[in-house]
């Protein structure tokens, strides 16, 4: 075997807390052979984004003590002092990372941020980094790169600036990319970009990539090797193939198998649970498929007719509008009783703008929504408050839509309370019944949010919508936020409990896997549009339209053995919907596919 | 840029002349009757009719403010009733010398708080960032009188190294001019410093906990580039709002310090204005003021855009 370009031996890592130190990797060892990419896969607390750190020297020095051996090409980079630490870093080892929206300076042009490395490591004059930066630009596929070099971070898009990033982490040449979750915060379709721009420079360019994910497709899709970490250590390491064929180790397991997979719902007709396996012994549980829960013989609880939200635009000094943003497009559909419909596109579909239009938390410009047997949109404030009672939310971050001084228990039973649905007394016992239910334990109600991980959280908030007895649910990225392990099970709450109390779920979600799991019908929005609705087998099995099409084959496919495919190198960027001023949208055509599946012409 | 400029200004004059009502009614609900006053101890009605007849004071309020405005529109802010001078010869004589002092306190405020708040950043929960704390503290609680007449007791009475009061236009007599301002502008400035070394500080502990400055450290800068460059032109977004709010504690302050240090300056025209009801200068002063206030935050506001970009696209 080849000299490996990294080689980490025993590689320790703490973080000195309340004046302690408590060990957050241990002992992790691995290579990296030259041209190679290598995949350290976990969940969140795993430390698989500190080791990254570690590699690089990038903790607080004050708050961390980094201990093993980091050898890259024959020298221990944890034995260098600081300065030559810094000749290393974005030389020899560049990095990129997760969020692309934060990590360039907002103030500085994105040509002055790319030369500063050229400069700094390879001693060129301004004018040489400049040409040289034009060229890195061209290389990472910006359109007009030439023009672009004086242009500020915020006049790019998420995925170009995560270009920009690749740009400058290439600059200096390096023999090993660390990539920390370089694609998370992306859109599926630009994910795909990305994920295929990285591949063709990682061969043009020779160097080595260690990519830092949770995501096991794109794991699938991009790794040689894989390292599985979990709670800080090293579980697994081995091909990708073998990882995800012939894992030994029970988390390893668990973790694939909690997986959602574009794909796997075939021949099943109704919506199925994930199969759970311990982590601790890997003890497998058979996937159940949900019984038939849909009531189609009732009015459907939720009727929305040619739903239209628009944001108006103002710019200028007295504040003229001089636009809008057509955020929901003449919308319509159904849902009955019993039955999750989810919504599915990217950033700026307006999927979570129907969702909101519905309960008229933001004001719809025009359209019917009947609801429950209400006429949602000519309800006063009072008739709002009751019709509230009907259709409850649950939003993406546990974290921050729970108020972090309120007891659990408060927060549940608050809606009950102001709604006055009976005593204190009731309120209590419903709150401990609805904790229960929720699979958490009735003591828990005295508890504050803080007490609890981000799953029992979003389990919480579950529980707060259920407190009402509501007839649908508008979940919005309800489980995105969540570890694979933790979303398989909050889905499988959410199958239970609309089995149990007959719940609609409307199920906002970009993730087209989970969705193709928990849903009877879907719909997918583009530009504030439907493009196609139907049963979920339909679209899923036989998509017609060119976006939905588009976008199912960006999902990164949790199979090693589609390793290698390429999309083929695009830089489409996400529309925006924003229209100019007296702008009519066309007149939209729908065509039926087969029973139920329409799908939108022209 | 000079449109927005121009819009900004355009924009203030709703402001002023919101202010202008506000100032005239001042003189309208206090109590007591300049008319009275003036026409002495016999109050002789005829006087009195006169004399309201000469002031315009029959006519209706609206006519009254209208006439005001008219006078401070065309620079005309009325007489003093103390000295018999012209309201903007007065302010035209104080004004120099306070912005003198202000300018002066402001730098005695920036090269004292900032540094020691990106230092307190940089070296944050150490014994360096503590210590900063102190001082800051100290800075803030401690009275500017009490440190106005220690000082002078210190420097002046003891070392004599410089002049305890007084003052010399910079014009004349640019040393001694100085010579006279370092104290009251140091125990000005020295208020100003706490709250902007806090202000630097807060903003410092956040730019160097972002992402882009992982990324800056990640492409081996050295932490004089990341500190200096790309970090400290971000922190000083916050910080110049501040300057500029701190621009109207800096007016409250001087009235104090000019009358410990006995300087001719704004401040202390105003205080000898308010006690000798003197309404005209008042009135004068408040309008001024209200000037200095909405120019400083049209300076912010410019500086705010030419430091950040995202800015410059909306203008």
């Amino acid at each position: 075997m080849t000299k490996p370009v990294l080689s980490v031996r025993n590689l320790s890592t703490s973080f000195l807390v309340d004046g302690q130190w408590k060990s957050v990797v241990r002992n992790m060892s691995f290579d990296v052979a030259p041209g190679e990419t290598v995949a350290i896969v976990g969940e969140s607390g795993s430390g698989k984004s500190v080791t990254s750190l570690s590699l690089m020297r990038l903790l607080a020095p004050a708050t961390s003590r980094i201990e093993g051996e980091v050898m890259l090409n024959g020298r221990n980079l944890l034995a260098l002092s600081e300065k030559e630490m810094r000749a290393v870093r974005g030389n020899e080892v560049s990095m990129i990372f997760q969020e692309p929206m934060t990590s360039l300076n907002p103030i500085f042009t994105i040509g002055r941020q790319i030369s500063e490395v050229l400069i700094r490591h390879k001693a060129m004059s301004k004018t040489e980094a400049r040409a040289e930066t034009i060229r890195l630009l061209e290389k990472v596929r910006i359109p007009n790169a030439a023009g672009r070099f004086d242009e500020y971070p915020h006049q790019f898009s998420g995925g170009m600036r995560q270009r920009v990033m690749i740009a400058m982490a290439l600059a200096s040449r390096p023999k090993l990319l660390i990539a920390d979750e370089p694609t998370t915060a992306l859109d599926v379709t630009i994910q795909g970009q990305i994920l295929d721009l990285i591949k063709v420079l990682q061969e043009e360019e020779g160097m080595s990539v260690l990519f830092i994910t949770h995501d096991m497709g794109v794991v699938a899709e991009i790794a040689d090797r894989t390292i599985v970490m979990f709670r800080g250590d090293e579980v697994e390491t081995g091909p990708t193939e073998e990882i995800f064929h012939r894992g030994k180790h029970p988390y390893t397991r668990a973790l694939l198998s909690a997986v959602p997979k574009l794909g796997s719902m075939q021949g099943h007709d109704w919506p199925t649970r994930f199969p759970v396996l311990d982590a601790e012994t890997g003890k497998p549980a058979e996937p159940v498929e949900v019984a038939d829960t849909v009531v189609l013989s009732k009015r459907p609880v939720l009727e929305v007719k040619n739903l239209v939200t628009r944001f108006a635009i103002r710019s200028g000094l007295w504040s003229r509008q001089t636009g809008a943003v057509h955020a929901v497009e003449n919308v319509s559909f159904d849902l009955f009783q019993g039955e999750t419909l989810s919504l599915v596109g990217e950033s700026g579909c307006g999927k979570s703008t129907t969702g909101r239009s519905i309960m008229r938390l933001v004001e719809p410009t025009g359209g019917e929504v009947a609801l429950d047997g209400y006429d949602v949109m000519r309800l006063d404030t009072m008739g709002l408050r009751q019709m509230r009672k009907s259709v409850q939310m649950i939003f993406q971050d546990p974290f921050s839509s729970l108020n972090p001084r309120m007891t659990v228990g408060t927060a549940i039973s608050e809606p009950f309370i102001k709604h006055r649905l009976g005593t204190a007394k009731e309120a209590k016992e419903k709150t401990a019944d609805l904790l229960e239910k929720v699979g958490l334990s009735a003591d828990m109600a005295s508890r504050y949010p803080h007490e609890f991980s981000g799953g029992q959280r979003q389990r919480i908030a579950i529980a707060r919508a259920l407190a009402l007895d509501p007839k649908v649910i508008v979940a919005d990225e309800s489980v995105s936020a969540l570890d694979v392990s933790i979303k398989a099970q909050v889905c499988n709450l959410l199958l239970d409990l609309q089995q149990s109390l007959n719940l609609a779920f409307l199920f906002i979600s970009h993730d087209m896997a989970v969705v193709e799991r928990v849903s009877h019908r879907v719909a997918v929005m583009y530009l504030g549009e439907i493009v196609e609705i139907g049963p979920r087998a339909a679209v899923f099995d036989n998509p017609q339209h060119p976006y939905t099409k588009k976008l199912m084959s960006a999902v990164p496919v949790p199979d090693p053995s589609r390793r290698g495919i390429r999309r083929g190198i695009s830089n489409d960027e996400l529309k925006s919907p924003v229209r100019a001023m007296g702008y009519e949208p066309p007149k939209r055509e729908y065509r039926e596919v087969s029973a139920g599946h329409m799908v939108q012409v022209g | 840029m000079p449109v927005y400029i121009g819009k900004r200004l355009l924009v203030a004059i709703p402001t002023l002349l919101i202010i202008s009502i506000f100032v005239f009614s001042l003189q309208k609900l206090l109590p007591g009757d300049p008319v009275l006053a003036m026409a002495g101890e016999e109050r002789d009605p005829a006087t009195i009719e006169f004399l309201r007849e000469k002031y315009r004071l029959n006519d209706p309020m609206p006519i009254q403010y209208l006439n005001w405005l008219g006078g401070v529109v065309t620079g005309d802010f009325g007489i003093s009733l103390r000295t018999n001078q012209p309201v903007l010869e007065l302010i035209g004589q104080k004004l120099p010398v306070t912005i003198q002092l202000a300018v002066m306190a402001m730098f005695f405020a920036m090269i004292i708080g900032i540094p020691i708040g990106i230092l307190a950043a940089v070296k944050k929960n150490t014994w360096i960032d503590y210590t900063a704390n102190i001082v800051a503290l100290s800075g803030l609680s401690i009275p500017n009188f009490w440190l106005g007449i220690m000082l002078i007791l210190l420097v002046s009475v003891q070392l004599g190294w410089l002049p305890a009061s007084g003052y010399e236009s910079i014009f004349v007599d640019p040393v001694r001019s100085i010579q006279t301002m370092i104290m009251p502008a140091f125990v000005l400035g020295n208020a100003l410093a706490a709250t902007l070394m806090r202000h630097t500080r807060s903003a410092m502990v956040a730019v160097l906990s972002s992402d882009y400055i992982r990324t800056a450290r990640a492409k081996g800068l050295s932490p004089r580039e990341i500190i200096l460059s790309h970090s400290f032109r971000n922190a000083l977004l916050p910080v110049i709002t501040l300057l500029a709010l701190l621009f109207g504690e800096l007016l409250a302050g001087a009235v104090l310090t000019e009358q410990i240090f006995t300087i001719p300056g704004f401040g202390k025209m105003t205080v000898d204005a308010v006690f000798t009801r003197d309404y005209a200068v008042v009135q004068g002063i408040v309008l001024c003021t209200a000037v200095g206030f909405i120019l400083m935050n049209l300076l912010a506001d410019i500086a705010y855009v030419l430091l950040n970009p995202r800015l410059r696209a909306t203008i």
